[in-house]
């Protein structure tokens, strides 16, 4: 069973309704003993990196994502801040992240020579660069998806990403590494293709 | 490339859709539901959803609906309406609202603006002022709360300064004169405020048709183009009639500028 993690934060029903109308079975829970049912995991976000992790910490599930994630390689979808606590750190805050990857979480200004037009956040539908069409891109045109964000996953490997955007840098907007994954996007909020990477997560084998 | 983003702006008032003219004549729509179920088959890039009745009947948002609201939708939402305090704006992201949008709260009390980008990160904090001349001469911009009837005393351009100091993440500027005449948007209004703002700009009020956004986009570039009779009503008897425009008609705005 797939099962969308309620932690406060993100809109676990968006993904309920289109997993129900994909006719993908799926529960919305924030109970640790019954995640670890799960086959598949999706966790959304939609705050600040500190907010997600004090959340995080508050329904005590550090300890079983790092099991199911980790140990047991349940596959696990991260979206927008929920991709961005799998790094280490983020120089949103001062909390420690999951540290599923060996990343850190940078201010998209700050690398950039940003013409006034890259104003933040970076909001809006922006386009996107697939490198890698396997898993759950499959099937996934080079098209727009809806961004909402400041923070930019600053990967470390370069085979972890999956497709890049550019908003006066270009940066990693869907990442893997083994059975972890990432969209700083919002898949959930954008509409077909958004829904067709859901369902490709979805269907992973 | 960053796309500006096209934006049907809808008014709830005690859970129905209306549609005004210069904030007032409200005219009954429909189910808000049912709306938002029209706009996810047209693939809407965002939706925001006011709630006028909230704030004026000094009324807690109504969670019910927003929640409703937020699960039916497949694009962005940006809610306001009623939102007084912190956990008022906890509450509703958590029901799955992506922007919270603050108005005579943030307003009269513009610190609360900090504290909420601190907790939930600016991107999520967005500052609505509804504004139009007044004055002797009606020939000064100034901000209304309470829809249209409370004078803010203060320069708008200080206060437009200090939401952004204090985080917000984006501006959305209401043109009450405008609101509802489809005399296309106030570039007077806009040309006032653009200059001061360093974080992404919505513009609502006045837009008839795909020319009125090509033009605003054309003169301020990037955008957020919001409106509310284009997208709910038709006609010169205003017949309610849901719609959004097609991947060519968007085509044709985009084609004056240079994406970024």
């Amino acid at each position: 069973m797939l099962y969308i993690i309620n932690y406060g934060l993100g809109n676990v029903r968006s993904f309920y309704n289109i997993f129900k109308e994909l006719n993908i079975p799926c529960k919305i829970s924030s109970n640790k003993e019954e995640l670890k049912k799960a086959t598949k995991l999706i966790l959304p976000g939609v705050g600040s990196f500190d907010w997600a992790m004090e959340r995080i910490k508050d329904y005590s599930l550090i300890d079983t994502l790092h099991n199911l994630v980790i140990e047991e390689k349940i596959p696990i979808l991260g979206v927008c801040v929920g991709m961005q606590i799998m790094a280490k750190s983020s120089e949103e805050g001062v909390s420690e992240g999951l540290g599923w990857f060996n990343s850190k979480i940078k201010k998209l200004e700050k690398d950039t020579k940003l013409k006034s037009d890259y104003i933040l956040p970076h909001m809006g539908w922006n386009s996107i660069k697939i490198l890698n069409k396997e898993s759950i891109l499959d099937n996934i045109q080079d098209s727009y998806f809806y961004f909402l964000h400041s923070y930019y996953f600053d990967t470390v490997d370069k085979n972890e990403v999956l497709a890049l955007s550019n908003y006066g840098v270009e940066f990693a907007v869907a990442i893997q590494k083994d059975n972890i994954f990432g969209v700083q996007f919002h898949p959930e909020k954008s509409h077909k293709q958004g829904i067709k990477i859901l369902k490709n997560f979805a269907n992973l084998k | 490339m960053l796309r500006p983003r096209i934006i049907p702006s809808l008014l709830i008032n005690e859970g129905a859709l209306v549609k005004t003219i210069n904030f007032a004549n409200e005219k009954y729509l429909g189910d808000p539901l049912n709306t938002v179920r029209i706009f996810n088959e047209k693939e809407v890039d965002e939706l925001i959803i006011s709630d006028i009745s909230a704030t004026t009947n000094k009324s807690e948002p109504n969670y019910q609906l927003i929640s409703d609201i937020a699960s039916e939708c497949r694009m962005p939402i940006c809610y306001g309406g009623g939102i007084k305090n912190i956990s008022h704006i906890e509450k509703i992201i958590s029901l799955g609202v992506e922007k919270v949008a603050l108005s005579s709260a943030a307003i009269n009390n513009p610190e609360l603006i900090r504290d909420a980008s601190n907790i939930l990160g600016s991107q999520s904090i967005v500052v609505v002022l509804d504004m139009k001349k007044s004055g002797i001469f009606k020939n000064k911009f100034r901000i209304y709360t309470h829809r249209g009837k409370k004078l803010f005393k203060e320069n708008p351009i200080n206060l437009i300064k200090k939401i952004q100091e204090l985080g917000a993440g984006e501006l959305v500027i209401n043109s009450i004169d405008k609101d509802g005449t489809r005399t296309g948007y106030d570039h007077e209004l806009i040309s006032y405020v653009k200059e001061h703002i360093k974080i992404p700009l919505t513009i609502i009020g006045g837009c008839d048709n795909k020319y009125d956004m090509k033009s605003a986009i054309e003169k301020f570039g990037l955008l957020g183009l919001g409106a509310g009779s284009l997208f709910v009503l038709k006609g010169k008897y205003r017949a309610v009639l849901i719609q959004y425009l097609n991947t060519k008609e968007k085509n044709f705005i985009f084609s004056s500028i240079n994406l970024i």
